[in-house]
């Protein structure tokens, strides 16, 4: 129990350590202390791991002390350590203790080195208590202690007001989702009386429960998730929140806390079990989002942007086996996107670096002649996330499509021809920025070079981790062990009844259909890739300056389907003018000319008894009180 | 004994400082406060140690009319005082860096105001009550009018003299109520009132008379106007000591003296005083957005925060009762701060414009931390003091009706808008020739700001004291709100 304590309390003395003193500390004491608390907190994460694996390790579910509480109202501070929490640890931990170390170099030059270290930790703590909570309240002060960092962060360069307005957005869009969690919670401590995942998960299968009540929950619940996960309609924040240095995309903005809204939802898999109509929803959001974003993603031209709507479109995928009840392909897919996708925008980094903060692609090109080692780990990542055999990406992907092929053929084709799109817009994405001829200045041209080695480090080990992370989910329907099927087990058995299995219907395929599912899926992802080279190599297209026509419907994808436009005018638009109008016609005019005007009428009333006293009405008032107090506190000293 | 040691300190306090001239005025004042402070943390003390009956003091003082000098501390009254004499010297040391004419006088009425506040909360009498009310109305009335900083100083007599009138025609309905109970039980003792039974047409008149003096107080929308104008142009202490403190009065007054004395008014009149409140969270909120004046939007977003407050109060649950009464705390802690901080920007600026403004967080890394401390706190982020307080009131919202938490929770989003875009233009981006020398915090301002933050936090993490001290005294107000 003592190590559990660590594990959050590490990150939390490294953010306190940099916050106060930090100033003060040169910048590798900052940062080694900023990444030395990861990583101890990783060993730990990793003892209980084995430990896990090894079944020596029990569950852990333990209140620490009570929170609010009064009366039959009782809120505990809880702690819960499974297998399902410890594999989030793993990911956090470890894939945060690489982004740290790669920080150290990346953010070298910046004044606010320390500060940045600080926030990094805090945002490393606040992610642990989501994940380590016992009950919805302390995941939603980790939920909204993220979103906290995740504010502070994309403002990190605090001068430029456009990052401000993103860092903005991307709170306030999480607060909208935040409404429903919390909205949520209420409905679940209203009727049963307790937060506690635990207790919550006996009461619910001890009764019968009102079922529109559970499709209510986790409808509210899954509004949360859509703001945190960056799903439709609230994903609008996520690109924008690329307005942070790089390692904070990485870690926050595609490995971690962009997968809290999947955690919560597999951490009330019990419930969501119960409500078929709200996981019929979660999927067809999911994989809604999927599509849109993909679409986007082939036309952007910013790097970063690329991978960011390539990060809400995995996410999507994610929510589409949640909504399929593939509750741990979900999760698995939660892991191998963490190594890839951090490895991806690690690499970009590694780019920006050398290019002195260039992101445009267009500007990029022939890069792998300078940058060997960021180009080979940028490649196998997009092979792992394009799902090419036998990189990650694939196993986890097919296992996906082979749950949604399962449950709907329509599910399944649309999100086939999601990842279609990835692999295609990676590729471009590699081809437009690592092969042909440099098309940036000669003054960048003269200063490209490999990054350095606590840069390349990270990328090296993600790219391992990416290449081989698949092989803990091989094909059951194959006759292969799903190793981390086993391991979650324990979790997502528990909701089940006899005979029933609700995680992961793949197996149920026959294994040659299976088969050529996948052997279909690598063959598109492939054609796609080739299509990429064709056109961006072979061919060496290059997209579209800014300003040169283009056809209606390029230029609506191009601009995002002018979404954000379209909450302007709907929303942010309305409320401002609302504001004014209240302001200046219904309180200024409507209540306070109300008010006055009984003032000047009894005024003009004083004015009339005037004639008779000639005295003024506020000193009456004032004469009055003041005469009262005196006669009574006469009237006590008399006594 | 120390309760009326409590009570009174601050008025011989007051009487020292005038007597110790305008030179020491601050220092006897801040030395006075802070003993204070220990004492009524006393206070607290020997309550728990007493179990859960009241502390009481009472004498016979008029008998005809008869009224007492009756005092009764219970969990809820003590923590309020704590409240203010927490409060009171941390007021007091905004102003350290201030040159305050006629600095004697000033800080007298500061020390009786908390004498009346204090008054106010431990008062179990009704007509002493309503004397310690419209007592603190007094120095605070003079403190905005004639320590006020608005340039245009026609304008702030106007909204001063406004102020003044408005909250006091309130009162004289809560008078009439008073002496119409008075008429029906022979007594202004609270036990009394609280026994008495009313028809209900009698219960719906003392609940207008009532509900008049504390919703102007409070305010509750809409008889709130006096109070954007009244924050604005009171000098930053006076509306510290308006918007922390005596505000509380008026929420404390429905709890104390309206709920129990007449609960089947209040039946019958809570579902129109709850849309009201609650009107005015969302009112407040959306106001807020677009205010261009950084006292002016506080105001507006004091009106939101203190309509939930009332909301909850009215929902008559566990949960809307303890939520109110640890956001009443929290609500006082933070906005004092915030207004704090205005000041602290307006001393070295000279505006309160917040289009002029900007860039502060390249100058004043201090200041800007305890700023967004404190913005955070006002947003109710999880681990702050009015997370505890906003969580417990919309629950108690969503236990009278769900459509009503969902509309009252737009406050979470809708704080955070403004707030964000508050701070935002004021300490982020590039400095400007406005904000280009601003100096950092100087000790006394840090001083402040420490013990607030560590409440800040104290609260938010462990609110278990506050909530077990309350809880007694709520259980009884709600079972006579109840009957």
């Amino acid at each position: 129990m003592v190590y559990l304590y660590l594990i959050i309390l590490l990150p939390l003395v490294g953010f306190l350590i940099n916050a106060f003193v930090g100033k003060a500390l040169p910048k590798n004491v900052s940062g080694i202390i900023g990444s030395s608390t990861i990583l101890g907190s990783f060993i730990l994460s990793s003892i209980f791991f084995i430990h896990f694996v090894n079944g020596t390790q029990q569950r852990i579910d333990a209140d620490v002390f009570s929170w609010i509480s009064f009366g039959d109202f009782k809120i505990n501070f809880g702690l819960l350590l499974d297998q399902l929490s410890v594999t989030w640890l793993m990911v956090i931990t470890g894939v945060g203790f690489l982004i740290h170390v790669y920080s150290v170099s990346y953010m070298h030059d910046d004044e606010n080195f320390s500060i940045f270290f600080s926030y990094l930790n805090l945002f490393i703590f606040f992610m642990l208590l989501l994940v380590l909570g016992n009950n919805f309240l302390i995941t939603f002060i980790g939920w909204e202690g993220v979103g906290l960092c995740s504010y502070l962060l994309i403002g990190f360069w605090y001068k430029n007001q456009d990052y401000n307005d993103a860092a903005k957005k991307a709170f306030v869009m999480n607060r909208i989702g935040d409404l429903g969690f919390l909205i949520g919670m209420f409905l679940i401590l209203f009727n049963f009386k307790t937060l506690n995942f635990s207790a919550l998960q006996t009461a619910i299968s001890a009764t019968t429960v009102n079922h529109g009540l559970i499709v209510a929950i986790t409808m509210l619940l899954f509004v949360g998730a859509m703001g945190k996960s960056a799903q439709l309609p609230l994903y609008t924040w996520l690109p924008d929140a690329m307005a942070g240095p790089t390692p904070v995309s990485a870690l926050i903005h595609a490995a971690t806390m962009v997968t809290a809204g999947i955690y919560m939802i597999a951490r009330s898999h019990f419930m969501y079990t119960l409500a078929p109509e709200t996981l019929q929803f979660v999927a067809c959001i999911g994989v809604a989002t999927a599509l849109f974003a993909a679409t986007i993603g082939v036309m952007q031209n910013d790097i970063k942007k690329v991978l960011a709507y390539s990060t809400v479109s995995q996410l999507g995928l994610m929510f589409m086996a949640l909504g399929v009840g593939a509750y741990t392909s979900a999760v698995f897919h939660v892991v191998t996107h963490a190594f890839f996708k951090a490895c991806l925008f690690l690499g970009s980094g590694s780019v920006i670096h050398a290019l002195s903060g260039q992101q445009d692609i267009r500007k990029m090109g022939g890069l792998k002649k300078w940058m060997p080692i960021t180009f080979w780990t940028f490649m196998i990542s997009s092979l792992a996330i394009s799902g090419v055999f036998p990189f990650s990406g694939f196993f986890s992907k097919d296992e996906i499509l082979g749950a949604a092929f399962e449950h709907s053929k329509v599910l399944w084709a649309i999100a086939s021809l999601a990842s279609i799109l990835t692999a295609f817009y990676m590729f471009r994405l590699v081809f437009l920025t690592f092969t042909g001829e440099f098309r940036g200045t000669e003054e960048q041209k003269h200063h490209l070079h490999e990054s350095p080695w606590l840069i390349t480090m990270p990328l090296v080990v993600l790219a391992i981790l990416a290449a081989v992370g698949g092989f803990m989910g091989l094909p059951e329907g194959l006759g292969y062990h799903h190793a981390l099927k086993g391991f979650l087990n324990p979790v997502f058995a528990q909701a089940l009844n006899p005979g029933e299995d609700m995680h992961g219907s793949a197996h149920e395929l026959s294994a040659s259909m299976e088969m050529s599912l996948m052997a279909g899926a690598l063959i598109a992802a492939l054609l796609s890739i080739a299509y990429a080279y064709f056109k961006y190599v072979s061919k060496s297209e290059k997209p579209n300056e800014d300003g040169v026509p283009i056809s209606f419907v390029r230029r609506w994808i191009y601009n995002k389907y002018y979404v954000d436009e379209i909450y302007h005018l709907f929303v942010g638009f309305p409320i401002g003018k609302l504001s004014e109008l209240f302001y200046s016609l219904i309180d200024k005019t409507v209540i306070d000319g109300t008010v006055n005007y009984s003032g000047k009428l009894s005024v003009s009333l004083g004015n009339q008894l005037r004639k008779l006293q000639s005295g003024y009405i506020g000193f009456y008032l004032l004469a009055m009180v003041l005469s009262m107090v005196v006669i009574f506190l006469f009237a006590f000293i008399i006594k | 004994m120390l309760l009326l040691g409590v009570l009174f300190f601050p008025l011989v306090a007051a009487l020292l400082v005038y007597l110790s001239g305008n030179k020491q005025a601050k220092y006897v004042a801040f030395g006075a406060t802070v003993i204070e402070f220990v004492a009524s943390y006393l206070l607290k003390r020997s309550l728990s140690v007493g179990g859960l009956q009241p502390l009481v003091y009472s004498h016979i003082w008029i008998t005809n009319p008869n009224i007492s000098f009756a005092l009764s501390v219970d969990g809820l009254s003590s923590i309020l005082i704590i409240l203010t004499t927490f409060l009171v010297p941390l007021i007091i040391l905004t102003t350290f860096r201030k040159v305050i004419d006629n600095a004697k006088s000033f800080y007298s009425l500061v020390l009786f105001m908390q004498f009346a506040l204090i008054g106010v909360f431990a008062a179990s009498d009704g007509f002493l009550f309503y004397i310690f009310w419209e007592l603190a109305l007094i120095p605070i009335y003079f403190i905005a009018l004639l320590w006020g900083e608005g340039r245009d100083k026609e304008f702030r007599n106007r909204a001063i003299f406004k102020f003044f009138i408005y909250t006091l025609g309130g009162s004289l309905f809560m008078l009439l109520a008073f002496i119409w109970l008075y008429l029906k039980a022979g007594t202004f003792d609270i036990s009394a009132l609280y026994n008495l039974n009313l028809s209900q047409n009698e219960q719906l008149l003392v609940f207008a008379g009532f509900f008049i003096a504390f919703a102007i107080k409070v305010p509750i929308f809409p008889f709130h106007t006096w109070q954007p104008e009244t924050y604005k142009e009171a000098p930053s202490a006076g509306t510290m000591l308006l918007a922390g403190i005596m505000l509380k009065m008026g929420l404390y007054g429905l709890l104390r003296w309206l709920l129990p004395i007449v609960p089947l008014g209040v039946f019958i009149a809570t579902p129109y005083v709850i849309v009201l409140c609650i009107i005015g969270v969302v009112y407040g909120s959306v106001i807020a957005i677009r205010q261009t004046d950084l006292k002016r939007l506080l105001a507006y977003s004091s009106l939101a925060h203190v309509g939930l407050i009332a909301a909850g109060i009215f929902t008559l649950t566990k949960e809307g009762f303890e939520g109110s009464v640890i956001q009443m705390v929290s609500h006082g802690i933070n906005v004092i701060a915030l207004f704090f901080a205005a000041e602290i920007i307006y001393q070295r600026t000279g505006t309160f414009e917040i289009a002029k403004l900007g860039g502060i967080r390249n100058v004043a890394p201090k200041f800007s931390t305890a700023f967004m401390v404190v913005v955070l706190a006002a947003v109710a982020l999880p681990l702050t003091n009015s997370f505890i307080g906003e969580f417990l009131l919309l629950y108690g919202v969503y236990e009278y009706n769900t459509w009503l938490s969902v509309i009252a929770g737009l406050t979470i989003i809708l704080g955070a808008v403004y707030m964000l875009r508050m701070y935002q233009n004021v300490m982020l981006g590039n400095t400007n020739e406005n904000t280009i020398g601003f100096t950092d915090l100087h000790w006394s301002e840090l001083a402040v700001f420490v013990p607030v933050i560590a409440a800040i936090f104290l609260i938010g993490i462990y609110p278990k004291p506050i909530l077990n001290i309350i809880q007694p005294a709520l259980d009884n107000i709600l079972t006579y709100s109840l009957r």
